[in-house]
């Protein structure tokens, strides 16, 4: 074997506190050294040329270079073997910057130390093999789970850029949160204005097939080829004869179902359409309230309904789609108030939550746009509205900012001055956060345009008294204790991770952070991916988010999966494990213990049972090489003989060997 | 070989996504640090065989350092947890294998604790220092100890 090392100067980065020259010429001694020289800028063009030069001149079979770290150039310099006729596989890299120049002070020491380091890292060279990537075709179709705000711009993204899509929705509605707001900030524009258009694009798009009311139950395979099973949850109305008439609601005698897009507000008859808008626009019955199939007494639906689509017989279906990507989209729960017992949410009906009052605020809400007491439905003149119910307090599990609680907060007290002209209103607030574009200049506008008074502090209690309510709490600008009376009050209720995401993590085979809420890849430079290839976040179920910044999220999500399909077919890592079936006796603890799913039971012509990798899924972790009691499992590139070679390289004495 | 200067030998394994990273941001930053430690990338620290460990030693490092990814942080899910799993009971085991287990220490360090990472190297350096070079094992020892298992106050 010939190998030659390059040591870089990297300017004086390396060069002013490590004798390169020194470190060159020491490399020549070492085993399978054929060549070795320092240059100025080893990743510069020249530099590289040098390389690729050398290769040719000295016939070298892999290259040392002895620079920054891997994580900078590694992929650069893979580039350059592969230049000069090499496989990518035979490089090695020394960090003889960030972990030995820029770190260390004494120029002896740091010396010895980037020798080593370098003589490390061609021990390791000597024993690399070849790695090929395997290619393997992709199924060009996308699952976007969550039909919220991002999961549409996703989908449609997605779709307009040619490729197929499944949308799965959990409720009977795309929509999300965004469409049971009335206006959004900073611009005060209709909400459903902006989004209903885009939610018509979504039913008419010819390559977005939609499942609304159902769920993914289960998903298999790895990046390219998922093959998913969504369960399609009984509606008892065939969607294929419904035209979304309303004559079934008007007639229904079940009068008592929940409402969930009214926020509780108002109740729902048993067969409803969740809201005029919705999309599809079909009905589904509240099994749990219907009399028909509670008590088998009733059947007026299906009476009244001219197109007979009512079908009280209708079971859960499963149907199993074949996808490329994974796009989870599904968003995020508001925090349950009744936790505070103090502020007598759920207690006081005049006590409601932020998304009761946009409810009320919207002409399509239960009230029609009026604002008024729940308790006797006349219009408030004091509104008092507090932040942070369920954000930034660490005592009931929710230390984080929501985000978006101070910005809705202003809107809604804005939209309290046009609906109730005259009406006094209060914030109660810790800080104000308000750092996207026009935002500030939107809370500035509250106060100085609209007379919404801030009150630093918060709330201690909120009891009744006559009528009315008593809000009493800190202002802690003025140092004081501040009492205020209120004919309604609106808590700010944060955000935190949708129901069911633990489960849906776990399906998926992605990480969830300590807040259930589905993590990144990295939190700089993989905000939308996850670390299971071909899964991709969008939206407030990485965390909370304001619509324009899920919508940026949706849509790199997009862009992320359209560039994976990009070329075809994908390839996968080589370094990845793989077994030797020689030695592999069966017991599957790889099997176990490997995150990924990626090892098989296989078995073999002689009727053995044996661990087999599958290249695709295999993230390259090297669990299994551990936990393998053979050895008979080892991860390539990163082989056990390898990482004993670097450690040898760096002892006083030979490693013992057995036998 | 003989040392040119008189650093000790101290074997870090570290895991690519959280601490090599880690080490990375506390060079830009131009942390200062002892040169005693040298650093063997792995893929995660779930890769790490305490075979490697105890071959360092026996191969005369005067200490080893593991470090990863945070709990909860592990870029393969769980990978760290494997290596808490086997490197707390390695820890236990040290004494039977004849080795101060002062001179073995496993640390989580996320890829923006650069000064986290200095402090890790500059506490550990010191406490290496402090505890000397490692007793050389005699040639015979040595073989007996890396092929057999060594009984407690046995072998060293």
């Amino acid at each position: 074997m010939r190998l030659g090392v390059f040591v870089c100067h990297c300017g004086s980065n390396i060069a002013a506190t490590v004798d390169c020259a020194a470190v060159a010429e020491a490399a020549r001694a070492m085993p399978d050294v054929a060549f070795a020289a320092d240059s100025i800028y080893t990743c510069s063009e020249p530099g590289q040329e040098a390389i690729v030069a050398a290769v040719a001149e000295h016939g070298l079979d892999g290259v040392v270079v002895a620079s920054c770290s891997p994580r900078m150039h590694e992929r650069t310099f893979r580039r350059t073997v592969a230049r000069a006729g090499l496989n990518p596989y035979m490089f090695e890299m020394a960090n003889i910057r960030e972990h030995v120049s820029w770190v260390g002070r004494d120029k002896e020491r740091n010396t010895a130390k980037a020798t080593d380091l370098v003589r490390m890292a061609v021990e390791k060279l000597r024993r690399n093999r070849p790695l090929t990537p395997r290619e393997f075709p992709a199924t060009r179709r996308v699952l976007v789970i969550g039909g919220g705000v991002a999961g549409i711009q996703a989908a449609l993204d997605c779709a307009d850029g040619g490729l197929e899509v499944v949308l799965v929705e959990r409720t009977a509605s795309i929509g999300g949160k965004m469409a049971q707001l009335d206006k959004t900030f900073p611009t005060v524009d209709c909400s459903s204005c902006v989004l209903g258009p885009r939610m018509v694009d979504v039913a008419q798009h010819p390559d977005i097939t939609l499942y609304a009311y159902s769920e993914v139950a289960a998903v298999s395979g790895w990046v390219g080829n998922f093959e998913v099973s969504i369960r399609r949850k009984a509606t008892y109305v065939d969607w294929n004869k419904c035209t979304g008439c309303g004559e079934c609601i008007k007639k229904c005698p079940a009068k008592d179902a929940p409402d969930p897009f009214n926020a509780g507000l108002a109740p729902a008859r048993a067969i409803n359409i969740p809201f005029p808008q919705a999309i599809p626009k079909k009905a589904v019955i509240n099994a749990a309230h219907c009399k028909q199939l509670t008590t088998g007494k009733c059947g007026v639906c299906a009476k009244v309904c001219p197109s007979g689509a009512i079908d009280y017989a209708m079971t859960d279906t499963t149907v199993t789609e074949k996808v490329g990507a994974v796009i989870v989209a599904t968003g995020y729960e508001l925090f349950d108030p009744t936790v505070y017992g103090q502020y007598g949410g759920g207690r006081y009906p005049d006590v409601i939550t932020s998304m009761q009052y946009e409810r009320m605020l919207s002409a399509s809400g239960p009230t029609g746009g009026h604002v008024v007491r729940p308790s006797d439905g006349r219009e408030p003149q004091s509104v008092v509205f507090i932040q942070c119910v369920g954000s930034r307090d660490r005592h009931i599990g929710r230390p984080y900012c929501s985000g978006f609680c101070c910005m809705y907060t202003a809107k809604q007290a804005i939209l309290t001055r046009d609906h109730v002209p005259g009406a006094q209103t209060y914030v109660f607030y810790m800080d104000i956060r308000s750092p996207g574009k026009g935002y500030d200049e939107f809370i500035r506008r509250a106060m100085e345009e609209y007379g919404v008074r801030y009150v630093r502090g918060r709330v201690s209690r909120i009891f009744p008294k006559g009528d009315r309510l008593v809000v009493r709490g800190a202002d802690t600008l003025m140092a004081a204790q501040v009492q205020v009376e209120a004919d309604l009050v609106v808590l700010a209720v944060g955000a935190e991770h949708a129901p069911g995401a633990q489960e849906l993590a776990a399906t998926l085979r992605v990480s969830i952070d300590e807040h259930g809420f589905f993590l990144e890849g990295h939190p700089k430079l993989k905000p939308v991916e996850t670390n299971t290839a071909g899964v991709y976040l969008a939206g407030a179920c990485q965390g909370p988010k304001d619509i324009p910044a899920s919508v940026s999220q949706a849509s790199a999500a997009a862009a992320k999966v359209l560039g994976l399909f990009a070329r075809g077919t994908l390839a996968s890592d080589p370094q990845v494990a793989l077994v030797d079936p020689r030695r592999c006796v069966g017991c599957l603890k790889c099997l176990k213990t490997c995150p990924f799913g990626a090892i098989r039971e296989e078995q073999g012509r002689d009727g053995a049972v044996r661990a087999l990798v599958v290249e695709t899924v295999c993230q390259g972790c090297g669990v299994c090489c551990v936990t393998c009691p053979q050895g008979a499992v080892q991860l390539q590139h990163f082989t056990d003989d390898q990482i004993l070679a670097e450690v040898e390289a760096l002892c006083r004495t030979p490693l013992p060997t057995c036998g | 070989m003989p040392d040119p200067v008189a650093d000790l030998r101290i074997v870090g394994f570290l895991c690519n996504w959280c601490s090599y990273g880690g080490a990375d941001t506390a060079g830009v930053a131009r942390l200062a640090q002892p040169t005693d430690l040298r650093i063997v990338r792995v893929p995660c620290s779930g890769r790490i065989d305490p075979l490697f460990i105890a071959k360092a030693f026996y191969g005369g490092a005067d200490g080893v350092l593991v470090s990863g990814c945070h709990p909860r942080d592990c870029h393969y899910s769980e990978g760290n947890y494997h290596a808490r799993r086997r490197l707390e009971l390695f820890l236990r085991l040290l004494p039977a294998l004849g080795i101060d287990p002062g001179r073995f220490l496993y640390t989580w360090v996320s890829a923006s604790e650069g000064q986290r990472w200095q402090r890790v190297v500059a506490d550990f350096t010191a406490r290496i220092h402090a505890l000397g070079p490692m007793p050389r094992l005699r040639e015979t020892d040595l073989a007996a100890a890396a092929c057999h298992p060594v009984a407690p106050g046995e072998g060293a």
